[in-house]
């Protein structure tokens, strides 16, 4: 029975490796493919089914003056605006979220559950439904095809993330803490950063995690709010495709776009097994 | 220079949680308050530590109101009944953690912190994490970093009452010498519980808390051989006094279908019905006593819970060795009738085995 059980154990998780792995490996050989050998006959291995060559590569770092699509600077601009959004939404929201979970707010109906839901249904709009008011907000503020408008954007589609975990997070963390913080000596602020948020660190991970994910792989309001001065990763791999579709320079870029979520999952997850709250109450 | 509460009352919403609490606490005193869950205890003490603001009444210490004061700035020490310490921190540390709040110098830090697990009986755990400590370890260290503080009020809420049946006897013990030997003169203990054991214990003057309102004040002795009442009976027993509902006659105590000789002490009662008290411990497995039918037999720790019934009266009989018993089998019982607590129509005591009475 045991044998049995693992044996299926594994089975399922090579069969599940492979189901993960295989598109990978094919973007990957697909990336060093040039047209002849993507369009002639089935080939998966280089130098023995084709020839490796660059050119898919090439074509993401050469100016579009010389025939190429120059991703490097739509790439950092990804970053930039990604890594911004992410930090100032963990920010705010982790602060909003801290005072959802422990102080009681009263505003006519209005009590924290209205407030949470408030941050959580701007997530359950379809982004269509904001891109007319938010192109109208950005061009009256002249922020239309900058870096700077996008981060605002982002981090309104952020934050209700990031808000939406930690308010759960905070909820799991016992009262108790703060309040024997706050026996011990400590203001609500001291509070708040020597004893709450040192413990809350895998809830901030994780937020963080999601923001990264959702900033990163947006393509709706990178296409709707920026034209020519300023282009998102997303938006320049979309423009890749031609009349050909240009399958060894998508392989490649696909590649490099996953890659810092890649590194993210990694680093998250080494902290993630950690951190815990276990010692702070049964 | 005391802590003196006048007319404390506070209501969140339509149940009171504290309910015209008045007290004065004298500095070098063991206090214990003794209620049921619920009953205002957690309350009590977060009003004295300034995390809740009481509706209506006044708090002052050492002739300060103590309302203006932030809990920050209070110098009180408060151990909870769930073991808290802070997580990020291993031992030393979280013990620390307050003196460094207070800024005290290195050394002072040092030397506090070193009598402090001296006293809990924790030297050689400093640089544990506290996720690796059992939970009556936990709870030490909670206790260290209260009693390093050398706050002027420690405030203890039901500190045992998540330990496990040995533990909590073992820490109960060590309570006392702690509390004894680790407190300066002007520390004022205020200690919660919901067992009436370790109230008498710990020998303090005790609080009877029920619903917000307080019962009863007076020595541990005091409670015991005294309740003012019906619920003070109940609360300060643990199994709750047996309250049967009788008559006294001129030789008899009547209950529904049992009759007991009158003792003595009650001689001078005025014939009538009464409510009548009596102790689990006070109900003794007897072959000449009553029959009753027994419903159900819980064994805790050393002991017997015997739930008897006979018609309509229902008691519990502890008995002080380990016995099996079969549901529905049937035992005789004898009630001491020497220790039967009177109480009359308004649930007051009228008479108790102890001598001075109130009615």
């Amino acid at each position: 029975m045991h044998k049995l059980y693992t044996f299926l154990k594994y089975t399922f998780i090579t069969l599940w490796t492979v189901f993960i792995v295989a598109p990978f490996l094919w973007a990957i050989s697909t990336s060093f493919k040039d047209f002849q050998s993507v369009n002639s006959k089935v080939t998966y291995i280089p130098w023995l089914d084709f020839e490796p060559t660059l050119e898919g590569w090439r074509v993401l770092v050469k100016s579009p003056a010389r025939g190429g699509v120059d991703i490097v600077e739509p790439y950092f601009n990804s970053i930039f605006v990604t890594c911004t959004a992410s930090l100032i939404s963990i920010i705010l929201g982790t602060l909003a979220a801290y005072a959802l979970s422990r102080f009681t707010f009263k505003a006519g109906f209005v009590r924290n559950n209205d407030i949470t839901f408030f941050f959580i249904s701007q997530r359950i709009m379809p982004p269509i439904v904001l891109s007319i008011p938010f192109f109208i907000f950005l061009s009256t503020i002249g922020l239309l095809d900058s870096l700077l408008g996008l981060v605002v954007v982002y981090i309104v589609l952020l934050m209700p993330i990031a808000v939406w975990i930690m308010v759960d997070f905070f909820n799991r963390v016992p009262k108790e803490l703060d309040e024997t913080a706050l026996i011990d000596g400590c203001n609500p602020y001291q509070a708040f950063y020597k004893v709450v948020l040192p413990n809350s660190i895998p809830g901030l991970i994780v937020a963080g995690m999601f923001c990264i994910i959702f900033g990163w792989i947006d393509f709706f309001f990178a296409f709707i709010l920026t034209f020519t001065e300023v282009q998102l990763l997303p938006v320049k791999v979309v423009a890749l495709n031609s009349s050909i579709t240009p399958w060894w320079s998508l392989s490649a870029s696909a590649l490099i776009s996953v890659a810092p979520l890649i590194i993210v999952a990694f680093v998250v997850e080494r902290y993630l097994s950690k951190g815990n709250l276990s010692g702070a109450l049964k | 220079m005391n802590l003196i509460g006048k007319n404390i009352t506070y209501k969140p919403d339509t149940q009171f949680h504290l309910n015209d609490v008045s007290f004065d606490f004298k500095k070098g005193n063991l206090y214990t308050i003794l209620g049921r869950t619920l009953s205002g205890k957690t309350t009590f003490l977060k009003t004295i530590a300034g995390l809740l603001n009481p509706d209506t009444g006044e708090l002052f210490f050492e002739d300060k109101d103590f309302s203006k004061i932030p809990v920050w700035e209070r110098n009180v020490a408060m151990v909870y009944q769930q073991f808290i310490n802070y997580p990020h921190l291993n031992v030393y540390e979280n013990i620390i953690f307050p003196l460094k709040q207070r800024k005290l110098s290195e050394e002072q830090i040092k030397m506090d912190v070193e009598d402090a697990l001296k006293t809990v009986g924790l030297v050689g755990f400093e640089n544990r994490k506290i996720q690796e400590l059992s939970g009556g370890q936990q709870q030490r260290v909670a206790l260290a970093r209260s009693l390093a503080k050398k706050a002027k009020i420690l405030l203890l809420d039901e500190p045992l009452v998540n330990l496990d049946y040995k533990l909590r006897e073992q820490l109960r013990e060590e309570f006392k010498r702690i509390f004894s030997e680790g407190l300066s003169q002007d520390t004022i203990l205020i200690y919660s519980t919901t067992d009436p054991q370790e109230v008498m214990e710990l020998n303090g003057e005790v609080i009877v808390l029920h619903e917000g309102k307080v019962l009863q004040k007076g020595d541990a002795k005091e409670i015991f051989e005294n309740p003012k009442n019906l619920k003070v009976a109940e609360i300060s027993n643990d199994p709750p006094m047996n309250i049967l509902t009788g008559s006294k006659s001129s030789d008899k105590l009547t209950f529904e279908n049992i009759s007991i000789n009158l003792p003595a002490y009650l001689k001078d009662l005025k014939s009538q019905n009464y409510y009548f008290g009596i102790r689990a411990s006070e109900i003794k497995l007897d072959k000449e006593g009553e029959e009753f039918e027994i419903e159900l037999a819980e064994i805790s720790g050393s002991e017997t819970l015997l739930h008897l019934k006979k018609g309509n009266s229902k008691v519990i009989a502890l008995i002080e060795e380990v016995m099996n018993f079969k549901i529905h089998e049937k035992v005789k019982v004898k009630f001491n009738e020497n220790k039967f607590y009177v109480f009359n129509n308004n649930e007051e005591l009228v008479s108790s085995p102890y001598g001075s009475h109130n009615g």
